[in-house]
């Protein structure tokens, strides 16, 4: 019977997957590790799937302390599912130093510990496209091999190479612990409360002038079947993880009832620190680079090695589209209604003239 | 009566797909692939524009569009320019019009298009994508129509004195693509692009300046500011040659040796076509 350790328990992906693998007869105990004493995101996802609340056991801890590998130690571990990453910097608590501290110090003691513990047999690493980079002279479509060709100027994207590093280093120091690394597309669903899930919630978006990036996007939903098949199977490697097929920002825009408003680069990374300066925090630099190069992954090895692929990009986007009802500025049923109304009057006036 | 009754279904279906391709526009409903071509708007606005230009103004002329397989991806080379690329476009819509199942040509370009707003869009959105080997093997082993100008800025971008004078194709990367997904490499000549826009000088430091290979100077350009766009009425001539079966060579792709012969092949047979085609032209704008 497994044990599991699940990172970064406070934030929805972290709860929903200790979740879910508190539920698997499979999985014998489940430990929870956050920053915080107590995880109302961890309550809501057990009470969503009907589980006690003490089935998956909350311990807190700082990762960049050092005493995960005491716990990792304790409950004699077998595999390790690291979450906990913050995607940009929060204003509220320290700012992008507290962020690069979480990400990347934060990862580096967590698979320090890992690679002293001799029951861990497992890891499992949140990543993400970001891993990328950002530069003119890329493929339009990243494979897991391909290497970046610029180092990105964003911190997140900063952030997940060094992770990424770590877990080169890792691989080779312990090539008994199977490491599987997932690099995710952004997140979207019915209940995802993110960066760009508030950036599509806007009445009017700001985009990059001049640029119409393609985006994909994988649902939350298969973002935790990836992640609980990679514990509850064997996938070690590196994966992308997205919705096949793609949105271009404009599209994306239409098909959720915006007005996009094109903005000159540089006043879009202005105007994302005026927004971050009032605490909405909308645009950092990553996203800034993603709205000017778009991201677009091969998908193919994850859907040959765990036999599952995620629902479309499209899908997955017009699902969170539905869930949140944006309240549309241009709702699909009203301009569907208005061409019913202009062929109807068309057809009126000609039939009334012959 | 009969005849008023069918003409009128005839407007009121136009009106009635135009208001549906407006609808589908304006809500997102439509399909790009992943490297951005968006079919839709390509066939329903861009390829209108195009036409006019194509037919009553170059007045082109295609030969040997059955060259190009009917399903399956191959490796279209051709020479390349005329100031502004406008040779890719219409080599673009020949393809699409002529080829019986009108297929689209995916065209390379050089990541200097992709650094630029609006233009990297436009062309995504009409098929093209970056000239690198990632993309292109993809796009060919994805059964596609993959269009090439090996001379680059140097083809597109020499002087009129140099016309139909085929410039250096590089190392042949267009090559070891066509090696590695085993498709024909189908070269084509196209005559006409020279003289639309004749380039007499190239200022280079004014291009150095604005960060583009080169600031051309035609006899209506900058003279005549933006009427200098307006390109010359040249007679166009586009012939697909034979293919070239590149199976023999799949397990050679990366000696560059013979992806260096086979490029300079496909070279020569572009160069000793456009000097036949040009005898069949002899006036520029007949």
């Amino acid at each position: 019977m497994t044990t599991v350790v699940v990172t970064g328990v406070g934030r929805y992906l972290g709860a929903h997957v200790a979740a879910r693998l508190s539920a698997d007869p499979g999985v014998a105990r489940v430990i929870g590790v956050d920053s915080a004493p107590a995880s109302p995101e961890l309550v809501a996802a057990l009470d969503e799937i009907g589980a006690s609340h003490d089935s998956v056991e909350l311990v807190r801890a700082e990762l960049r302390s050092g005493e995960i590998g005491a716990l990792i130690n304790d409950v004699q571990a077998d595999v390790v599912v690291h979450l906990a990453l913050v995607t940009s910097p929060d204003g509220h608590s320290g700012g992008r130093s507290a962020m690069k501290e979480l990400n990347a110090i934060g990862s580096m003691q967590l698979l320090a510990a890992c690679q002293q513990a001799p029951t861990v047999r497992k890891v499992v690493v949140r990543s993400s496209t970001a891993a990328y980079g950002a530069s003119f002279r890329d493929p339009a479509v990243f494979t897991e091999d391909t290497e970046p060709r610029e180092v990105p100027r964003g911190g997140f994207a900063r952030d997940i190479l060094d992770i990424e590093g770590y877990v080169r280093g890792f691989r080779r120091r312990r090539p008994d612990v199977g490491a599987t690394v997932l690099r995710f597309v952004p997140f979207v669903g019915r209940r995802a409360d993110t960066h760009l899930t508030r950036y599509f919630a806007l009445p009017i978006v700001p985009t990059v002038f001049g640029r119409d990036p393609r985006l994909q996007f994988v649902h939350l939903e298969d973002a935790l079947e990836v992640l609980h098949r990679s514990v509850t199977e064997d996938h070690p490697g590196t994966y992308n993880v997205a919705g096949p097929g793609v949105l271009l920002l404009s599209q994306a825009i239409r098909r959720a009832g915006r007005i996009g408003v094109p903005v000159l680069e540089p006043g879009l990374s202005s105007a994302g620190a005026v927004a971050k300066s009032v605490g909405l925090g909308l645009l950092s630099l990553d996203q800034v680079d993603l709205f000017v190069h778009g991201r677009v992954v091969d998908t193919s090895r994850l859907s040959k090695e765990y036999g599952f692929t995620p629902r479309s990009t499209a899908d997955a986007f017009d699902d969170f589209v539905r869930a949140h009802e944006l309240g549309a500025v241009l709702n699909r049923d009203r301009i569907a209604a208005a061409e019913r109304g202009i062929l109807d009057m068309i057809r009126r006036v000609r039939g009334g003239g012959s | 009566m009969v005849a008023v009754v069918e003409a009128k279904d005839v407007w009121d279906q136009r009106v009635a797909s135009g208001l549906a391709l407006l609808r589908r526009r304006l809500t997102g409903q439509y399909e790009v692939d992943e490297f951005g071509f968006d079919r839709e708007l390509t066939e329903e606005f861009l390829y209108p524009l195009l036409r006019p230009l194509y037919h009553k103004w170059f007045r082109v002329e295609v030969s040997g569009v059955d060259n190009l397989p009917a399903p399956g991806g191959a490796l279209i080379v051709a020479n390349h320019s005329g100031t502004l690329p406008i040779d890719g476009l219409m080599l673009g819509l020949a393809v699409h019009d002529e080829h019986p199942s009108h297929r689209h040509l995916r065209l390379l370009g050089a990541d200097l298009v992709f650094r630029m707003p609006l233009l990297s869009e436009l062309v995504r959105k009409a098929g093209g994508t970056l000239a690198c080997n990632p993309d292109a093997e993809r796009l060919l082993s994805g059964g596609e129509l993959v269009g090439v100008f090996p001379e680059g800025f140097k083809g597109v971008g020499k002087k009129y004195t140099q016309r139909y004078q085929l410039q250096r194709f590089g190392r042949g990367g267009f090559v070891s693509a066509a090696l590695h997904t085993g498709v024909p490499i189908v070269p084509v000549a196209i005559v006409g692009a020279e003289e639309i826009y004749p380039m007499i000088a190239d200022i280079k430091p004014l291009a150095r300046l604005l960060g583009t290979p080169y600031f051309p100077v035609t006899p209506t350009f900058p003279w005549f500011g933006p009427l200098g766009a307006v390109p010359l009425p040249s007679k166009w001539l586009i012939e697909f040659g034979e293919p070239i079966d590149t199976t023999p060579y799949a397990d050679q792709a990366d000696d560059p040796v013979v992806v260096f012969n086979l490029a300079d092949q496909v070279r020569e047979t572009i160069q000793m076509a456009l000097r036949e085609m040009l005898e069949r032209r002899p006036d520029p704008f007949a």
